[in-house]
């Protein structure tokens, strides 16, 4: 169904209107209340008074992760801390995380938006969803969890970690819909296969984001468990997941336009890419309070059209994710740099910054690991002691990215210099 | 007292314990016995050679991480009980033994290598205990028949 009929198929004309009415206001709200942006204005000899509509969006300056890492942790909020109600963060590009805030008004916007997405998935008050996202600091689980709730639905918030209760609790509860990284989707498929209760399964309907998947696996999955999957895409600079998501259509994903004001832009030069072409998504919060970001570079490389979707929906959909502009990778929904392990293992000291990363995918769940070269100055003839340095690089690894990392100390000079810059991942997932 | 022994890391990769007997082939290196402990993802191959001085420096030249540690060899008669006598007098002394490995078993004694915790106190503890410890020129050219 369509839970916002009047917001989601509302005329483009009225939604232009709309848009440029929110922009100004936005525009407004940053630059009397993030010196960041009156400062960025300022030099660009731009004021509030400017920005007529969304026409004059490309005047705007650009953010980027970067910038908010600069204003660590709070620089960028647009409200007194009075008004913030909830903090999430996520991985920055070296030791620092991202940090997002949200008042009252940006929560219930996101649970409009995560509402719409399982609306739009057939999710309704009758459902009961099992939310196996992170909860916590990754957005991931309770932005899921308040969506479904806002819709009615029962949530059964599993978070991750424990498969085997996640399906014993699937078959006891009759669990009718799930939202997960698609990869762990597949996981939970081989272990309700390996338990004999496949069959026993009553989801319909499965959302699934975090990642990039295909549509073999879309297929594999919605064979295998017999359900309808969507993919939900959201980063939490701009709100978490609900920025946009597909229909039963599943030809792109619809952008909640009123929100958030989507462009795409060539990544090299930053001038605008024409409809269907594949570009850099830049998208302006039209709504945010906490943290209203202008032209935010998402690294996140797809295409955009505005053709009527049969659905009825009016909103523009952004096509499958083609890759990214930069080196971050996602791994089991964490958002990886190679900056960051870098970072941690020259602040450890013990070792030299050659490494390699390599991301696989074993039984459908990601795993990572690094090799890092034994220098002169660490090697012992002691296996124990290897081993505790392997363990310790390990422990650091994993507390600086998040995620669980298998260590390999290799050879020293055999991890491959290169002029320029270093080739430091191999992803061996096959995701076509 | 010390001898000095060649450690090389060895990744589990096919043709590096080849590159490393080769490396030393070429400079007419002998190797007078070895222990190779692995694990999952290497190996660290432990040498008595009979020149570990350039052996060490020709392993480096390849980039192998390769590095010099003392340890003693103890000449133990060949008779059932004669280790467990040597290793139960490193352990009243408080010493732990860190690996071990066969030496040579040439003639009437066995020569066995050990890193022990404390090698100073291990040499002293078995020495007044009456155990003759191989000299390290001894051991270099131990099983060496010369070059052919």
């Amino acid at each position: 169904m369509i839970w916002n009929e009047s917001k989601e198929c509302m005329s483009r004309d009225e939604l232009h209107n709309l848009q440029s009415a929110r922009l100004k206001k936005t525009v407004n709200h940053v630059y009397h209340n993030v010196e960041f942006y009156r400062k960025k204005m300022q030099q660009m000899g731009l004021e509030p008074g400017d920005i007529n509509g969304i026409e004059d969006l490309h005047k705007l300056p650009f953010t980027t992760k970067d910038d908010l890492r600069d204003n660590y942790p709070f620089g960028l909020f647009a409200v007194p801390q009075s008004q913030v109600v909830r903090i999430h963060a996520s991985s920055g590009t070296t030791g620092k995380a991202t940090v997002v805030g949200y008042t009252r008004r940006d929560i219930e916007i996101w649970q409009e938006c995560v509402t719409r997405v399982l609306a739009m998935a057939g999710i309704g008050p009758n459902d009961k969803i099992q939310v196996a996202y992170g909860y916590g600091l990754f957005t991931g689980g309770l932005g899921l969890h308040y969506g479904a709730e806002n819709l009615g639905a029962t949530v059964v918030p599993m978070s991750t970690g424990n498969t085997q209760r996640l399906i014993t609790m699937m078959e006891d509860f009759e669990v009718t819909a799930i939202a997960c990284t698609p990869s762990y989707l597949l996981h939970i498929i081989e272990v309700l296969e390996e338990a004999g209760k496949i069959d026993r399964v009553k989801l319909k309907a499965a959302i699934c984001g975090a990642e990039p998947w295909t549509e073999n696996m879309r297929k594999e999955i919605e064979s295998k468990l017999g359900l309808n999957a969507y993919d939900i895409y959201g980063l939490s600079e701009i709100l978490g997941p609900g920025v946009a998501a597909d229909c039963d259509v599943h030809n792109g994903l619809h952008v909640y336009e009123d929100h958030f004001l989507p462009e795409i832009v060539n990544p090299d030069t930053l001038e605008p890419c024409k409809e269907g072409e594949t570009g850099e998504l830049v998208i302006t919060t039209l709504t945010k309070e906490a943290l209203p970001l202008l032209r935010y570079r998402t690294k996140d490389l797809t295409s955009i059209s505005y053709d009527p979707c049969p659905c009825g929906r009016t909103m523009a959909r952004i096509s499958k994710f083609k890759g990214r502009s930069d080196d971050m990778l996602i791994i089991r929904g964490v958002n990886v740099f190679p900056s960051q392990v870098e970072a941690a293992l020259l602040e450890m000291g013990e070792t030299s910054p050659h490494y390699i990363m390599i991301v696989d995918r074993v039984n459908n769940l990601d795993v990572l690991e690094v090799q890092v070269e034994v220098e002169e100055r660490f090697f012992s003839d002691e296996i124990k002691e290897l081993e505790k340095l392997n363990k310790k690089i390990s422990s650091v690894l994993q507390s600086a990215l998040g995620l669980s990392v298998k260590v390999t100390l290799v050879e020293p000079k055999t991890i491959a210099r290169s002029e320029g810059k270093a080739k430091r991942v191999i992803d061996k997932r096959k995701l076509i | 007292m010390f001898i000095k022994q060649l450690s090389v890391f060895i990744e589990n990769k096919e043709g590096r314990l080849e590159r490393v007997t080769y490396v030393l082939k070429e400079r007419n290196i002998n190797i007078a016995s070895f222990s190779l402990a692995d694990t999952a993802e290497y190996g660290m191959l432990r040498m008595i050679v009979s020149d570990p001085d350039e052996g060490i420096r020709a392993l480096k030249e390849e980039g192998f991480s390769a590095k010099l540690t003392d340890v003693i060899a103890v000449k133990i008669p060949q008779r059932p009980g004669t280790l467990n006598k040597v290793l139960k007098i490193l352990h009243d002394a408080g010493l732990s033994v860190e690996y071990m490995y066969t030496l040579a078993t040439a003639g009437k004694d066995t020569s066995i290598i050990m890193k022990a915790s404390d090698l100073t106190k291990a040499v002293e503890v078995l020495t007044r205990e009456g155990y003759e410890l191989c000299k390290a020129k001894e051991a270099y050219e131990l099983n060496n028949n010369g070059s052919k």
